[in-house]
């Protein structure tokens, strides 16, 4: 009956939807999940990302398409028979039970001696480095214990599959990003594949192996950290990730070997980018440009992509400034510049109302189609 | 400078001695020596001596205690089912009308319920012949039908915080739905569930409108009584049984608050260990 899957995906998502009454939630998402992966769905809130979680863990039947498990069909599997375990966002730890209890409850469903049980409940605390809060309840412990009492409950029975439901969204940022290496490496020592659902883009790119981008129920890009961020497919998940300054431009020709020539009107001239041959002569396409992959500096530097602008705003973090640049076209560019040397205001590249130069890298710029 | 809020004040004691006047004269009253209510005759238990003697009044409270304690308890159990299926059960084939059969009988007046439960136990009888007499049961069933609205309703209101992700945990570990009830949703909502049967009981244990009607012959629950009894001119005996039932709803009262500001105190003092091993 289970028919083996053709793939080597360990989580095969095919072609499912979820409609409730006339909203669809999630259209048509197809995706495979490779074992031992971090795998996050990245999202606004209602893309549809904890609907899709939710059909994993079987809270959710989906209205159409199929999703597989290690080969498994989970049609109509139960929730309490799935291999999959989750952590839910509010941790929805058992109020009435200690930390104990709850890390040991879902260990009664399984076959094992009363010593075997207790000492895998010891192996968990130890794991999120609980054992001294064994015998507390969920309400004398603080939000961080928490959210590891959560974890340990859920991988207790050693799912093939964990669920993480905007795991750190609850916690304050110092302790979201102690507690982000902390999940990383518990996943590395079980082995156990996660899901991660999040809306938190940093979050997604420090955890993952991989990210599905999802926008209205669809997903939109999936893609390493890197690709998602330097490669973007699309407008969407070009603007949702990071900052980027987008401009209209259409494909002026190919005057260089490598190199094609976009007319940007923003940027009031032509800049040469590198060679897509997707893309037609005459089409109309988005250049977007990422703040740190612009240089700024007062003398017109050599190269092709050179463009005058003026410094409308200023703004100093410490480790490095964000400037953002007025054109004469009018448009408005943002530069990110590490603040290399060290110094009073005398020494920064550039200040306000200064007459600056802009210039990018051919390859550094971003073309899209859509 | 401070100017005394005269006019606050005497409002505030106004309202005060309208509520505790009636109660405090009825407990001064109850030592009364002379057997005319209104006439102080000096100081006497002899009224609390004459109340324990009376065998009728005995009976007449082991009698409520007993249709209190089953019909509470009854009532608390159908009452948490209800309230489980209307909250977590969201859609089934005529959930409007179950739940506006279950809490009809908060709006309705007491004395349809209990004409209307009069009827249906006589009308029972020329069937089946069963009641044949009305009393103990016939009592306690009428009791059931109009308390459990009360728990419902807590037990709902309860549920309806309650956190439905901590369930879905549960199923997540591997538990089926009955375990999950037995398991987490009955352990968490258990204070709702006590606190409804407390209210079952003492509904139960003050009514006068239904419990005439179903009641029979023999079968006197205190309120009765001492509506019966008043109905002749209040004696002083009766003053002492209230006195009684005021001490007993008051020393109550006390203890609920004091475990009610130790567990405020110890939730205080859990917070602060959280916050400092959080540290």
């Amino acid at each position: 009956m289970a028919e083996p899957a053709p793939d080597s995906a360990f989580l095969r998502i095919e072609g499912v939807s979820k409609t409730f009454g006339t909203f669809q939630a999630v259209r048509d998402v197809t995706l495979s999940v490779q074992r031992g992966e971090i795998f996050s769905l990245l999202g606004g809130s209602g893309c549809g990302k904890t609907t899709l979680l939710r059909m994993l863990a079987g809270f959710e039947t989906p209205s159409a398409g199929r999703i597989f498990l290690d080969g498994r069909d989970m049609a109509g599997v139960p929730p309490w028979s799935r291999p999959v375990h989750m952590m839910f966002q509010s941790y929805a730890l058992f109020p009435h039970m200690s930390v104990e209890q709850n890390i040991g409850y879902g260990l009664k469903h399984e076959t094992m001696t009363k010593a075997e049980r207790a000492g895998r409940v010891r192996d968990m605390l130890d794991l999120v480095q609980l054992s001294p809060l064994a015998l507390r309840k969920p309400h004398q412990i603080s939000g961080g214990q928490r959210q590891r009492v959560a974890l340990a409950r859920a991988l207790a029975r050693q799912p093939k599959l964990l669920l993480l439901d905007e795991p750190l969204a609850a916690l304050d940022k110092k302790l979201r990003e102690q507690t982000q290496f902390e999940l990383m490496s518990i996943q590395q020592r079980t082995g156990v594949t996660f899901i991660v659902v999040t809306h938190d883009q940093e979050e997604a790119m420090t955890l993952s192996d991989r990210i599905a981008v999802m926008d209205r129920g669809e997903v939109r890009q999936v893609g390493s950290p890197t690709e998602i961020y330097e490669y973007p497919a699309s407008r969407f998940v070009a603007s949702f990730i990071g900052s980027i300054t987008s401009m209209e431009a259409t494909i002026n020709g190919r005057s260089a070997e490598g190199r094609m020539d976009l007319n940007v009107p923003a940027l009031g001239g032509v800049v040469q980018v590198r060679d897509m041959p997707s893309f037609a002569d005459g089409q109309g396409v988005t250049l977007a440009l990422r703040p740190e992959k612009l240089q700024i500096s007062k003398d017109r530097p050599p190269g092709p992509n050179a463009i005058a602008g003026l410094v409308k705003d200023l703004a100093y973090f410490g480790k490095d400034s964000l400037y953002r640049i007025a054109l004469p076209s009018g448009a408005l560019v943002q530069v990110h510049a590490v603040n290399l040397r060290r110094g009073d205001e005398a020494s920064r590249v550039a200040d306000w109302d200064d007459q600056v130069w802009l210039s990018f890298d051919p390859t550094s710029a971003i073309v899209l189609g859509d | 400078m401070t100017r005394r809020p005269v006019f606050l004040l005497s409002v505030l004691a106004f309202g005060f001695a309208f509520f505790y006047v009636p109660i405090l004269s009825m407990i001064i009253y109850s030592f009364n020596a002379s057997r005319l209510v209104t006439v102080w005759g000096g100081f006497s238990t002899k009224w609390y001596r004459a109340l324990l003697s009376n065998t009728q009044v005995v009976e007449a409270l082991i009698l409520s205690l007993k249709i209190a304690l089953v019909s509470a308890s009854i009532a608390t159990i159908l009452g948490t089912m209800a309230g489980i299926a209307l909250v977590r059960f969201t859609k089934f084939r005529g959930r409007t009308l179950f739940s506006g059969l279950v809490t009809a009988p908060l709006i309705m007046p007491e004395v349809i319920t209990g004409v209307s439960s009069l009827i249906f136990f006589l009308l029972l009888a020329q069937w089946i012949g069963w009641p044949a007499q009305r009393g103990f049961v016939t009592i306690t069933l009428a009791h059931i039908t109009f308390s459990m609205v009360f728990v419902t309703t807590i037990v709902q209101a309860r549920l309806l915080q309650s956190d439905r992700a901590i369930e879905e945990a549960a199923m997540d570990l591997g538990s089926r739905p009955w375990q999950v009830l037995f398991d987490i949703t009955l352990p968490v909502i258990s204070p709702a569930i006590l606190s409804g049967w407390l209210l079952a009981f003492t509904i139960s244990l003050d009514d006068v409108v239904i419990t005439s009607f179903t009641t029979g012959p023999g079968s006197t629950t205190l309120p009765l009584l001492i509506w019966s009894k008043v109905k002749l001119g209040v004696t002083p005996d009766i003053n002492a049984l209230a006195t009684l039932m005021v001490l007993f709803v008051g020393v109550g009262v006390l203890g609920a608050g004091i475990v009610m500001n130790r567990t405020e105190a110890r939730r205080i003092a859990d917070a602060q260990l959280a916050y400092r091993s959080g540290q």
